[in-house]
């Protein structure tokens, strides 16, 4: 057996294969070590598929059957530059993150829970995973569904007793949604006899003009969106990224709502097309207007969190709306600029859930369990944890989209599209909702930096295992925002095929 | 109802014949109605029978937690490894095929094992499921 030749079950079966096998072990130290070799060897499988990818011409995939049986009778795995893409970012994280869990799940989580805790980490690893390469339409269902209820427990494994509502009304929301979705999968496969994403998408052209097509798009519009927190459908959101431990909402935040952005993008583009979901129907101005809400009163509400998990977490929120706004625009610039913003958000957002990790368990007494990041406990924080306020400040500049860093480079391809489209009003509104991201990201700089400092605490970074991650996210968006060859080359590559599949 | 003779004697004759028949069900599953699924089912039906007649502590005596849990991870090894060993015997994940020298016998080794898989995960979490909500009244009363 050639390992290069299976690299997509790999992809997929290492981190679903270490779940099992942590609770066969029940030993949270091997655990830790079990699964943070399978997510390492899902990165080096992600990074293997994404060389192999960039061999192929473009429009070019790699189909592996399972099980031998071919599609589209049996489930093909399909990796094409999109998918190769999201993989990347998704094994790449949790390479990053599961170090960095150690530390901060020693202090956040019950000792006997800890295998728990990997073995649930692992599932939503590969669930996530699942979702992103599989090209089977009740598949990407049944992954949805594994990621989605390791998501569940692991935001209920936070301390705040609060953890456990949050995680419970993720759960009703997160089952809307996931009904919805199958809902309007089966009415696909009804429609067209198929699972198969791109014998499904063949199939539908000569059913187009049929109803039941518009309620499937329908429910998969809500469903995705439900999952990805466009902007009225988000009320999930925030609690679930407050209260949940530091390491998961870092996780959560940099992968889970850019998988379902994926699942949209693959549904929009490869199978409905884009002349049935943005010309006939009026979808391109109802997502234009949701996001245009998104940035503006989730950006407004993140002004006045007095939590710094909330406070993020809404501009999470906001930054969604940039990656839909972008695909509401229809265009080779504007998906470039959706799917680049889908990574760089993922690693800022990332960086700056690591650090605030790393700065509860600085803000707690020694081996307490660490206090909310409230702003009342963040005075002159700069004095006493340099390094992590520098790299939060960094990542929020991003956020911003400041130069040189990684999210100058999405809001110079939306606003590219948008003056395509000849819409200028809408350059406008994207610079004056970056505004509102000044806003809360001088909050944090106001209070960390221009205070004095707490009496009585000496200074102390978080410990090394936890800061070296955070900081070499922090890193990568600065080097994202200097070097786009990787990230751009690839969102471009992609789109360009997404847009002309869909014609 | 440890006392009741009559409940205890039936049960106690009954009990086998279930586990017997959930094998029945997932052996045969090949060919007929049944499966892992349901094999699973009627097996940890078998042990919440027992459960009710001689008590949840006896219960977890004979079937400890410990077991469950490791069942429930098992299974779910067992249905992965199968796919694993036609990876391992020169073909694609979850191939059947290459099982056997002849692909049919090939076929149904795969299933058979993938479903002895799926049978023991879904017993464990039957039972495990069964055991904390049953389990739930008791510790919050020794609490009070």
């Amino acid at each position: 057996m050639s390992i290069a030749a299976h690299l997509p079950a790999l992809q997929v079966v290492l981190p679903l294969l270490s779940a099992p096998l942590v609770v066969l072990l029940r030993h949270g130290g091997l655990a830790f070590a079990v699964v943070t070799t399978a997510a390492w060897a899902a990165f080096a499988c992600a990074i293997g598929l994404w060389l192999q990818v960039g061999q192929l011409d473009p429009g070019g995939a790699i189909s592996y059957h399972i099980g031998s049986w071919p599609p589209p009778w049996g489930i093909e795995y399909r990796v094409d530059r999109l998918t190769s893409f999201v993989l990347l970012l998704v094994s790449g994280m949790a390479a990053l993150v599961l170090p960095y869990s150690r530390a901060s799940v020693e202090r956040e989580i019950p000792r006997e829970l800890h295998y728990l805790y990997y073995a649930m980490f692992a599932l939503c690893l590969t669930g996530l995973l699942g979702i992103t390469i599989t090209g089977d339409a009740f598949n990407i269902f049944v992954f949805l569904e594994i990621s989605s209820l390791s998501t569940y427990v692991l935001i209920a494994l936070g301390r705040d007793r609060r953890a456990l509502t949050a995680a419970y009304q993720y759960l009703i929301m997160g089952s809307i949604g996931a009904t919805f979705i199958v809902i309007g999968i089966g009415f696909l496969y009804l429609l067209t006899g198929t699972l198969n994403l791109v014998d499904m998408a063949e199939r539908l052209r000569d059913v187009e003009n049929y109803r039941p097509v518009l309620a499937a798009l329908a429910f998969l519009t809500v469903g995705i969106s439900l999952k990805l927190a466009l902007f009225p459908l988000h009320q999930w959101l925030p609690n679930a990224y407050t209260y949940a431990p530091s390491a998961v909402t870092a996780f959560l935040a940099a992968t889970a709502t850019k998988v379902s952005v994926y699942v949209l993008i693959r549904f929009y583009f490869t199978v409905f097309g884009e002349s049935l979901v943005f010309d006939k129907l009026p979808l391109p101005q109802i997502m234009l207007g949701l996001s245009l809400l998104a940035m503006f009163v989730a950006s407004f509400i993140a002004i006045f969190q007095h939590n710094l998990k909330r406070l993020f977490a809404y501009s999470s929120v906001g930054q969604i709306g940039y990656i839909t706004l972008g695909l509401s625009f229809d265009s080779v610039n504007g998906l470039t600029a959706s799917i680049v913003h889908l990574f760089n958000h993922g690693i800022a957002k990332g960086a700056i859930f690591l650090l605030i990790g790393g700065m509860v368990l600085g803000l707690a007494k020694h081996g307490a369990v660490p206090p909310a990041p409230t702003f009342d406990r963040l005075d002159g924080l700069a004095k006493r944890m340099p390094l992590t306020c520098f790299g939060i400040v960094i990542a929020g500049l991003s956020l911003i989209g400041v130069p040189g860093t990684v999210g100058f480079i999405s809001k110079w391809y939306l606003i590219m599209a948008a003056l395509e489209k000849g819409q200028f009003w809408l350059v406008g509104a994207i610079l004056l909702s970056s505004l509102l991201a000044v806003a809360y990201v001088w909050r944090f700089v106001e209070v960390a930096y221009f205070r004095a400092p707490l009496a009585g605490f000496e200074k102390r970074e978080a410990p090394l295992s936890m800061l070296i991650p955070a900081l070499l996210l922090v890193a990568a968006t600065i080097w994202f925002g200097l070097d786009t060859s990787i990230t751009v080359g690839s969102a471009l590559d992609a789109a360009q095929q997404l847009v002309k599949n869909g014609r | 109802m440890q006392n009741d003779l009559v409940l205890r004697v039936v049960g106690k004759l009954l009990i086998p014949f279930i586990l017997l028949f959930a094998l029945y069900v997932l052996f045969h599953g090949d060919f007929g109605p049944g499966g892992g699924f349901q094999a699973g089912v009627i097996f940890a039906t078998g042990i919440v029978f027992h459960a009710l007649i001689f008590g949840l502590d006896n219960t977890r005596q004979a079937v400890p937690d410990r077991l469950v849990e490791s069942m429930l991870a098992g299974g779910v090894l067992i249905y992965a490894g199968v796919g694993v060993a036609g990876l391992l015997l020169g073909g694609n994940y979850l191939d059947y095929f290459v099982l056997d020298k002849n692909p049919v016998i090939g076929q149904h080794r795969g299933i058979f094992w993938v479903e002895v898989g799926v049978a023991t995960t879904v017993s464990s979490v039957m039972l495990k499921i069964f055991y904390m909500f049953a389990s739930r009244g008791q510790r919050e009363g020794k609490e009070e």
